[in-house]
């Protein structure tokens, strides 16, 4: 048992790594399929981080949502539009330094802001189910809620007018 | 359970490293890859900060899940900006697309 609670503490860490290493490669590798494919990785991780954190619903929604359906979008996108693994073409533009830079300050000032804050933490940590979430998204929130169905409605007419081919105007 | 601290270490590190990539990559489609992830880390804190130290828990979640419709709201709409860009211009790298530039 003294094995499982060890591997149990370390386990969250691995979650962390794994995901950050996923995220490193989905933001610099040259080729954007294996960059999309490490964004996969990426995504899994974050829903993994979810489940330890007793969000359940919330990591079951990010792989339906991000897993099934963005990544599925972005690799038909790379698919249709790019050409995969032309090596001659630069994949970031000049200003990759200076962002570097940028990130990594941007990074220190907010773990020394994270290590300065006294958080008040509560007592017993909160686990939320299901149940409550809804029962909040139909009093609480009933109007973002509502919100979204009518900016959802509109998106979906938006993209399709957006993506289908208009051949017939070119015709004439 | 591990301390609040290192979560939100983990989820700033996801930040930055998205920030990175929306800055500095060429491609439309890498760009939206590095929005995805600074999405991602914010929803990480939102349920870190409703576990450890909110007076109502459930509204951090409720708020987690209207970030994930609008972001895949958003992406299903950037992709086929995207699509459309590539059909019209046959190209889909950000400094070749300059049709609003004088």
């Amino acid at each position: 048992m003294e094995v499982l609670t060890a591997i149990s503490k370390v386990g969250i860490y691995v979650i962390f790594g794994v995901t950050l290493l996923g995220a490193m490669m989905a933001v610099t590798l040259r080729n954007i399929f294996h960059a999309a494919l490490s964004l996969a990785l990426t995504l899994i991780g974050v829903a993994a981080v979810f489940f330890v954190l007793r969000a359940e619903f919330l990591g079951a929604v990010q792989i339906l949502l991000y897993v099934g359906g963005i990544m599925i979008l972005v690799i038909f996108t790379v698919m249709l539009t790019t050409r995969i693994g032309d090596r001659t073409i630069p994949t970031s533009n000049h200003q990759q330094w200076p962002v570097l830079i940028g990130a990594l300050l941007l990074l220190l000032y907010f773990v020394r802001m994270i290590g300065k804050t006294p958080w008040s933490i509560k007592s017993e940590l909160a686990v939320v189910s299901a149940v409550q979430i809804g029962k909040s998204l139909v009093s609480t929130f009933i109007f973002p809620f509502e919100l979204t169905a009518v900016i959802l409605v509109a998106i979906l007419i938006g993209t399709v007018i957006l993506a289908k081919s208009d051949e017939g105007e070119e015709k004439s | 359970m591990i301390p609040l601290h290192h979560i939100l270490f983990f989820s700033s590190t996801l930040f930055c490293i998205g920030l990175f990539g929306a800055l500095s990559r060429r491609h439309v489609v890498g760009i939206l890859i590095s929005v995805e992830i600074m999405l991602n880390a914010a929803n990480v804190n939102l349920v870190a900060f409703s576990r450890w130290t909110g007076l109502i828990p459930v509204n951090a979640q409720v708020f987690a899940i209207f970030i994930i419709t609008l972001a895949a709201a958003a992406a299903a709409v950037a992709l086929a900006i995207v699509l459309t860009i590539y059909r019209n211009r046959k190209t889909i790298y950000t400094n070749e697309i300059d049709l609003l530039k004088w």
